[in-house]
């Protein structure tokens, strides 16, 4: 393995850091010019993630170390096949969620909007901050940069119930990330006397088993962003948040940040042999099964089209776990495909649900009956979404739960099979009903409801459609061309498995 | 003797000096007071810096006060140690000089403006005094000439409240001195020396002696109660809440780390490692009195309505991180300790500024009053937010670097449930500066709100806001934002403060 020093991932990072700089500076005089930091900033970001793609698909690795704070401490970058797929597909979508916050935002009339674009970018540089982080503690730096730079978005509208709902994310994320993980790198460091990311890991051999016990349960607990059960309840309350930030933030950067840590330290810390060893990673499949399943019940029982999509996010961020906790070849790939499909198909409905919200101000299932024919476009994105969400071909959905089905067989665990598909039949009777509302349904209007629909905006405005088009095609594009993520991920399961 | 040798004995002359003749210069004009106050200041800190440097470089300075030869004569030590401590609170002292002229005007009466400077140049002396001295009388006599300013600092404003505060911390304070008083005459009647070095080569022979045991008990309890250690820290709420803001600043800001300092000289230089660990089991009692400060100290905080008496509790819980690290006694732990008197000085002193800032704009100092400030002091309000996450013990700032060392120094002792401690005390932290924050940024009026529906363009409803901007007075607002700012740059550079505090570790610890 080929190791490049370079300064690269460092400029990655810090150019949405000077983005919120410059948005600062032209705050609201002219709003144009701050949007085109924006825009500016996310395509920059963008070119950068996928110029470094090509030495990465050769098996090499580039490394940049900033500064040693102390013996141990060390704000240092590595990027590798893991880092690449994620890093790719969030500053991807930054690029689509740019352009459909400025028409969503506008359209609204929002208010502290230069905040808004100044935390989103603070956000983004976060998410590749950890995507590209070579250790635990410039993994839990950047962890903590999107914790703060979050909750002024989730608390946008600073009415109660946003405050409320904001509060609850921070106690929620900070809270288990100071009290647990902190806890566990404090361990490991004292343990391992490194922090650093290895692909063995850094743990076997160097600790009690009861001990490595402990930092286990302590890391898992401590990454709350990956909302797994019983530590999710930030995430529904989240969705008070703008259309555009549950979008980005969670659907794609905060959870993926938070499976992405969870991917880390089963990978990069403790190493598929020593969890194997331990037989660790059954336990957690076997918890994020539980998760799958009852997030997907109460995503069921949902009328909030938003706390419906905030439960689905919640049982498939635990495939991605599960994935990785089978310590199975197919396994590993379908977790890291998953970050990706995923990301599409959830960034989709949760555009489709701001753009609902936008044109009609409605937020509930059940008044969605006969949109269908008033927003097609939109609903027809919706459509798609929720059939990748199922993991119905051709679209990206299916490939990454056709590889977690594999690895269930390799890892010998048939009853997960059971569980992927149970998941897949809750996901279809809560996706598909409200397709078929929308689609097949006459609308009807309650008594206090104008007869019709307000005929000034019938469909949304382009700039907020298009990007949900886009992304909609984009699970199409994933399952006909995933050559790139494929490669990556193959990269990924040689390096931990030690096979070349 | 040259200039350079005579600099032990500048860092106390010149602020006693200036004490005396601040009221002189006074009666001339008072802005040459100000300015001449701040000069002395400056000056003692750049002497003190050019100490720790000729430390760093050729070890320990030994000054013989009048030329008479220790263990007779009064003997002023600089090594490492002391160095550093004299570094902090110098600078703090200058910073906050700087700071001190507009609130100064505000919170107390005209004519006692220049005694004020005056008595607080006098308590700077003390403890420049304190650190410096390396005999264990003269010692004594400079830790009540910082306490006798210190009370009347603490009653010179305006407020009648301060009366009682400083009456009741005069009492305590004086037992706790005479506490150390005691314990001193007991030592000197077991080894008839009072030089600290001669103290340290004769005490292991009377490591059994009662008289010792007791001597060591009294300026061990004498100097908890200066401390506010758990369970002494009764009067030091009253006190941070009541004095005039550039007093509470001061005193949070090195007061406790002086008598730290102190009482860090006490356990491990004139006794030893030996005495505290196996003679007497003093360092299991400051563990568990720490602990139970650190939880206490953050609890109380959370309940507190007045922001100045907010930061006083926190300040036991952050006195209750220095004694851990030193109850702990090792050499992660020790490290976290000492860097966490730097740390815990930047970082309330920032917040205690902002406070005096706020209290100078608005004259009130409720938590409640700091909402909606993000937009109204907007760089006072980032200092503070700065300050707020260092406690938290974010990463990149100073508070993250102290907990660090204390963390790994619990962990090696094999100490569990002392990180499960520290992290459930910066929880806490987090639930009390959270709410704070979340009030400075995120409050709008009713009133507000409702002018966002009716205007058209979110830009226009903006703009009153932006006019209403109205931050601190230039001179308040740049030590503020040095002081907020140096919690970042030695969170990154962390690496500069532990290397002038590891040869301090080694000395202490004999390794």
């Amino acid at each position: 393995m080929e190791i490049i020093q370079s300064a690269q991932p460092l400029y990655t990072v810090a150019v949405s850091l000077l983005a919120i700089i410059l948005i600062g500076l032209s705050g609201n005089k002219d709003p144009n010019l701050r949007e085109s930091w924006t825009i500016l900033a996310a395509i920059i970001k963008f070119f950068m993630v996928v110029s470094m793609i090509p030495q990465i698909l050769d098996s090499k690795v580039i490394e940049y170390s900033l500064i040693t704070l102390l013996p141990g401490l060390e704000i240092k970058f590595r990027v590798d096949a893991l880092a690449l797929t994620f890093a790719t597909t969030a500053s991807f979508l930054w690029i689509i969620t740019s352009f459909y916050s400025i028409g969503y935002m506008r359209t609204l009339k929002e208010h502290a909007q230069t905040r808004y674009f100044m935390c989103f970018a603070g956000a983004m540089a976060g998410a590749i901050g950890v995507a590209f982080s070579a250790n635990l503690f410039t993994l839990f730096l950047f962890y903590e940069t999107i914790t703060f730079c979050t909750f002024p978005l989730v608390a946008h509208s600073e009415k109660p119930d946003a405050i409320k709902g904001a509060r609850k994310y921070i106690v929620y994320l900070l809270g288990t990330s100071l009290a647990f993980q902190l806890f566990a790198i404090f361990l490991t460091y004292n343990v391992a006397g490194t922090l650093e990311f290895s692909n063995q890991g850094i743990l076997a051999g160097k600790a009690s088993n009861a001990l490595l016990t402990v930092i286990f349960i302590l890391f898992i607990a401590g990454v709350g962003k990956a909302a797994m059960m019983p530590l999710h309840a930030w995430l529904p309350a989240a969705m008070v948040a703008p259309g555009p930030v549950s979008a980005l933030l969670h659907a794609v950067a905060v959870v993926k940040v938070g499976v992405f840590t969870v991917v880390k330290v089963i990978l990069h810390v403790f190493g598929i042999d020593l969890l194997s060893q331990l037989g660790l990673g059954t336990c957690l499949a076997y918890f994020a099964s539980f998760t799958i399943i009852v997030a997907s019940v109460i995503a069921l029982r949902q009328d909030n089209l938003k706390a419906c999509l905030a439960y689905s996010t919640i049982s498939q961020l635990s495939y991605i776990v599960l994935g990785v906790a089978l310590l199975a070849p197919s396994g590993i790939t379908g977790s890291i495909l998953h970050i990706t499909m995923h990301a599409f198909a959830k960034i989709t409905l949760f555009f489709t649900a701001g753009t609902i919200y936008l044109v009609t101000h409605k937020t509930r299932i059940s008044e969605l009956a006969g949109i269908g024919k008033q927003m097609p476009f939109t609903m027809s994105a919706f459509a798609v979404a929720s059939l990748s969400m199922i993991g119905i071909p051709p679209l990206g959905g299916f490939l990454s739960k056709w590889f977690l089905a594999i690895g269930s067989i390799e890892a010998k665990q048939i009853p997960i099979i059971i569980v992927l598909a149970t998941s897949s039949i809750l996901n279809a009777s809560y996706f598909l009903p409200i397709v078929h509302a929308a689609f097949f349904k006459e609308p009807h209007y309650a008594k206090h409801q104008s007869p019709k629909p307000k005929q000034n905006m019938l469909e949304a405005p382009a700039l907020v459609l298009i990007p949900l088009m886009i992304t909609a095609i984009g699970t199409l594009v994933l399952f006909l061309w995933p050559s790139l993520f494929l490669d990556l991920a193959r990269i990924v399961v040689a390096g931990v498995t030690g096979e070349n | 003797m040259t200039l350079t040798e005579s600099l032990p004995i500048l860092v106390i002359i010149i602020p006693l000096i200036s004490a005396i003749i601040i009221p002189l210069i006074g009666r001339i004009d008072k802005s040459i007071a100000f300015a001449f106050v701040i000069s002395a200041n400056f000056l003692s800190f750049i002497i003190s810096i050019s100490l720790l440097n000729t430390v760093m470089e050729t070890g320990r300075i030994s000054y013989w006060l009048g030329g008479w030869e220790p263990p007779w004569g009064i003997e002023y030590v600089v090594d490492y140690l002391s160095g550093f401590v004299l570094v902090i609170v110098s600078f703090i002292a200058f910073i906050i000089s700087v700071y001190a002229k507009k609130s100064v005007e505000m919170e107390v009466e005209g004519e006692k403006i220049l005694p004020f400077y005056s008595i607080y140049m006098l308590l700077v002396t003390g403890f420049m005094g304190m650190i410096i001295t390396g005999d264990i009388f003269n010692l004594y006599v400079f830790i009540e000439i910082s306490a006798l300013a210190g009370y009347a600092l603490i009653a010179i404003g305006k407020k009648r409240a301060a009366l009682i505060a400083s009456y009741n911390y005069l009492v305590l304070g004086t037992i706790g001195a005479t506490f150390i008083l005691l314990g001193i005459g007991y030592l000197y009647m077991a080894t008839g020396t009072l030089n600290m070095a001669d103290l340290r080569e004769r005490l292991p022979m009377l490591y059994d002696s009662k008289v010792v045991l007791t001597a060591f008990a009294f300026i061990t309890v004498g100097l908890s109660l200066k401390l506010a250690l758990f369970p002494f820290h009764i009067w030091l709420p009253n006190v941070y809440n009541h004095a005039p803001s550039v007093v509470s600043a001061l005193m949070a800001a090195t007061s406790a780390k002086v008598i730290a300092y102190v009482l860090v000289r006490i356990m491990f230089s004139v006794f030893t490692m030996k005495f505290d660990l196996e003679v007497v089991p003093v360092t299991k009692i400051l563990l568990f009195l720490s602990v139970i400060a650190i939880i206490a100290g953050s609890v109380l905080a959370i309940a507190q309505t007045n922001i100045k008496r907010m930061l006083a509790y926190s300040s036991i819980g952050q006195i209750g991180y220095i004694v851990l690290g030193i109850a702990i006694s090792n050499q992660l732990s020790m490290t976290g300790s000492l860097i966490h008197l730097l740390n815990h000085a930047l970082m309330k002193g920032t917040l205690f500024l902002v406070v005096g800032a706020v209290v100078y704009k608005t004259g009130m100092e409720d938590i409640s009053s700091l909402k909606g400030m993000g937009k109204k002091m907007p760089f006072t309000m980032a200092a503070f937010t700065i300050g707020a996450l260092s406690m938290i013990g974010v990463p990149l700032t100073v508070g993250f670097v102290s907990k660090w060392y204390l963390a790994l120094g619990a962990l090696k002792a094999g100490m569990w449930f002392l990180v499960f401690i520290i992290l459930v005390s910066s929880l806490l932290n987090a639930v009390y500066f959270w709410r704070v924050i979340e009030g400075i940024y995120f409050h709008q009026k009713p009133k507000v709100r409702s002018q966002k529906s009716t205007t058209k363009d979110s830009i226009e409803s903006l703009k009153p806001e932006i006019q209403n901007q109205d931050d601190a007075p230039v001179g308040m607002l740049i030590p503020t934002l040095i002081l907020a700012g140096l919690c970042i740059v030695f969170g990154i550079a962390a690496f500069i403060p532990v290397s002038v505090v590891t040869p301090i570790v080694n000395m202490l610890l004999e390794v």
